[in-house]
């Protein structure tokens, strides 16, 4: 590598690298949220990059709704075996079954109760920095929020109380009790997403690529026909070439109609798309111009 | 965008009578990096409050709670690209907490575009922003002179104004600035060039964001490796390696080179620049890496790999300029932390020099120290620091200081 080909992928992959080791040096018992999705494919190579030739200095966690597409699952318990390192599963079924979760109808969303099982878990094995996938492009209550961020008792994000972030020094104290959520990929775009994956030839789960899909059309997005989600009367069933471009509760993660099979192709889609990649996928992003501010408010990543 | 792009970072600021918001939307417009559901939502919200055209700078409202108050928090981080370069934005607001929120954004800026209304020309304001972007040690400087519809368009007004403007900036030791006459509302000069302003020859402001060179931004020359985790996998295959990761935060290191550890002063050579893509020869900032050294040396997080030909200076004391970050004010009689690259240690205020007034560049001796105050201190630590002058080095002359009770980051330090 010369100087002159120090690129944008580079400068953003050693800016995470350097905020992981950081977490691994200042924090007492950090770990890493790793769902399976694209992003946390992305943040699991860049922990490759930060922490070989040794073991990641702490484990994969991932916070299941039981809402999954199956193929996720599967790459999730793939690489997480490839690599050899700890996967730690918590269940919103946990949640559900010692009555700090109780849902009123199955087939809803479940990405709002996420939060409690996450503090939960974060309470048992008494993590007290855990890093998460979120970029900072992805909705506007994220591009305000620091790369360490702090979170009380309650895990609740106060965006009028945060610590300001100067050069690359990070101030990683907490009091006890108290824990960090940190984003470092927080300046990486859904771009710069697709091209490392091309760069680094990720592998990630096969619902990313154009596929054909049972789908019905509701409220403007094509909504993924699945064991949770039956068509309503007069809704028509309809087979659609998609993929999805997040991948989340599978009740609430809309795929975008697509024809591009290959990370090249999808770069090429990204690059023309008009739509943000939350307001064409998700749901429960609909509801209000504030729901992700809320949910953050609450413990969310 | 290739995967070949660039990453430039830069800030803009200037009040919201400037045009910034404005600026910024049209910047993102024109580049076509806005998205139709996020033009729907700000049309929407634009037809709501009774305006007849689409108000752009809607586009950089955020939370809730800021739309319910009307105001703005902190720093919010935007993103767009252009085929030649990747773009993030720091965004600030300019209210009264706007010392300590630009300070901030400008740490990490390549650039700084300073917006002025051509009609006022340079205010009080204007020289606000430029003395903390030069405190800051920002490498470029544009002069956005905004509002040129409402000017006539006119050259001698632009003129006039870049002559004042440039002989400010010479006091500060601003060396590169570029002055663009534009229209944000209008979009002249901003993407595009516009039809009316056909005397000015130089580059428009997305031109220069594209072109302008970011390679010598960082310090290329001093070696300067902070250690932040010592590697030891005592795995069966990597049963003796020991390697030290960090980031190269200035200049450039290869297999074989001597370098001296500090604050020991031990030395050794450069075994191995180990990588997850295979072994370089040659590593150079803002790298990540891992170095394994020929010798087994203490060394540990905090310590700093440097080389002989040019160190860092090994002190406890050092002079700086302060930016009071807290709504607490500095109490001189407390002890604070300081985190300085990978190393915190325990530290004081031994004398606070005096205050600048960042209106008027003027001196105040002997002051309180409150938030947004820009003040000279002398300071102790407790353990010797590995430390550059800021203006030589951004990365080894800078530093955070933390209350301990609190945990709060409280003030950003330059070493001067």
């Amino acid at each position: 590598m010369s100087k002159h080909t120090f690129t944008h992928l580079d400068a953003l992959e050693s800016e995470s690298i350097h905020i992981m080791r950081e977490v691994a040096a200042e924090c007492k018992n950090p770990a890493l949220l790793f769902s399976g999705g694209k992003d946390s494919i992305v943040m699991l190579r860049l922990a490759e990059k930060a922490f070989r030739p040794a073991k990641f200095p702490f484990p994969l966690v991932h916070i299941d709704t039981e809402h999954n597409f199956p193929e996720v699952i599967a790459t999730r318990d793939k690489l997480a075996a490839d690599l050899g390192e700890r996967l730690i599963v918590r269940s919103l079924e946990d949640s559900i079954r010692r009555g700090t979760i109780v849902i009123k109808n199955p087939d809803l969303p479940r990405n709002p109760f996420q939060s409690v099982t996450l503090l939960e878990t974060i309470a048992e094995f008494g993590f007290d920095a855990c890093m998460g996938g979120a970029r900072r492009d992805e909705e506007k209550a994220r591009a305000k929020e620091r790369i360490f961020s702090f979170r009380d008792e309650f895990g609740q994000w106060d965006p009028k109380n945060q610590r300001p972030e100067l050069w690359d020094i990070y101030n990683t104290r907490v009091h006890s009790g108290e824990n960090i959520r940190v984003f470092p990929i927080s300046n990486w775009t859904e771009m710069d997403i697709w091209q490392y994956i091309g760069r680094e030839q990720l592998h990630i789960p096969s619902i990313y690529y154009a596929h054909e899909r049972e789908v019905i059309r509701r409220n403007g997005m094509l909504v993924p026909i699945s064991d949770l989600v039956k068509p309503k009367p007069g809704e028509k069933v309809e087979v659609a070439t998609v993929r999805f471009r997040t991948v989340g509760d599978v009740t609430c993660t809309a795929p975008v109609e697509s024809n591009a099979r290959t990370v090249d192709e999808i770069i090429a889609e990204t690059a023309s798309t008009r739509i943000t990649e939350r307001g064409a996928t998700r749901m429960d992003d609909q509801t209000s111009d504030a729901s992700m501010e809320l949910r953050k408010k609450e413990g969310y990543f | 965008m290739s995967t070949t792009t660039q990453l430039l970072r830069f800030i803009t600021a200037g009040s919201v009578d400037d045009g910034k918001s404005t600026l910024i939307g049209r910047l993102l417009h024109d580049s076509k990096s806005i998205f139709e559901d996020q033009y729907s939502a700000i049309s929407k919200t634009s037809e709501k409050r009774g305006m007849t055209a689409v108000d752009l700078s809607l586009l950089t409202d955020g939370l809730q709670a800021e739309r319910e108050q009307g105001i703005t928090i902190d720093v919010a981080y935007r993103y767009f690209a252009t085929p030649k370069r990747k773009f993030i934005i720091g965004d600030t607001p300019g209210h009264e907490q706007y010392t300590r929120n630009m300070v901030t954004a400008a740490s990490t800026a390549n650039l700084v575009v300073i917006l002025i209304d051509a009609r006022r020309g340079v205010l009080v304001q204007t020289r606000r922003h430029t003395y903390l972007a030069s405190l800051v040690g920002v490498p470029h400087v544009v002069l956005a002179v905004n509002k040129m519809d409402m000017a006539d368009y006119s050259q001698a007004r632009f003129d006039e104004i870049v002559a004042e403007y440039k002989a400010f900036a010479a006091q500060l030791n601003l060396h590169d600035v570029t002055c663009i006459p534009l229209s944000a509302l209008v979009g002249d000069m901003v993407v595009d060039r516009g039809d009316k302003l056909n005397w000015y020859q130089g580059p428009t402001l997305m031109e220069k964001l594209e072109s302008v060179e970011i390679d010598h931004d960082v310090n290329t020359t001093d070696f300067r490796f902070p250690v932040q985790w010592v590697c030891r996998p005592q795995t069966e295959e990597y049963h003796d390696f020991r390697g030290f990761m960090g980031r190269i935060e200035a200049g450039e290191v290869s297999v074989g080179d001597e370098i001296t550890v500090l604050p020991s002063g031990r030395s050794s050579k450069v075994k191995e620049i180990v990588t997850l893509d295979g072994n370089l020869q040659t590593a150079f900032a803002p790298q990540s890496i891992t170095i394994t050294l020929n010798d087994e040396i203490d060394i540990s997080r905090g310590d700093m790999f440097a080389k002989a030909d040019y160190l860092p200076t090994v002190a406890k004391e050092f002079a700086a300029m302060l930016c009071w970050l807290s709504e607490t004010p500095l109490d001189k009689n407390r002890k604070y932390l300081v985190k300085h690259t990978t190393r915190t240690a325990k530290c004081l205020f031994s004398s606070i020099d005096y205050r600048v007034d960042v209106n008027t560049l003027e001196q105040h001796a002997n002051p309180a120290v409150n938030m947004n105050d820009i003040v000279r201190v002398a300071m102790k630590v407790q353990q010797p620091l590995a430390f550059d002058h800021y203006k030589r080095n951004r990365a080894s002359g800078s530093f955070i200081v933390i209350d301990e009770a609190s945990n709060n980051t409280v003030a950003a330090g330059m070493i001067v």
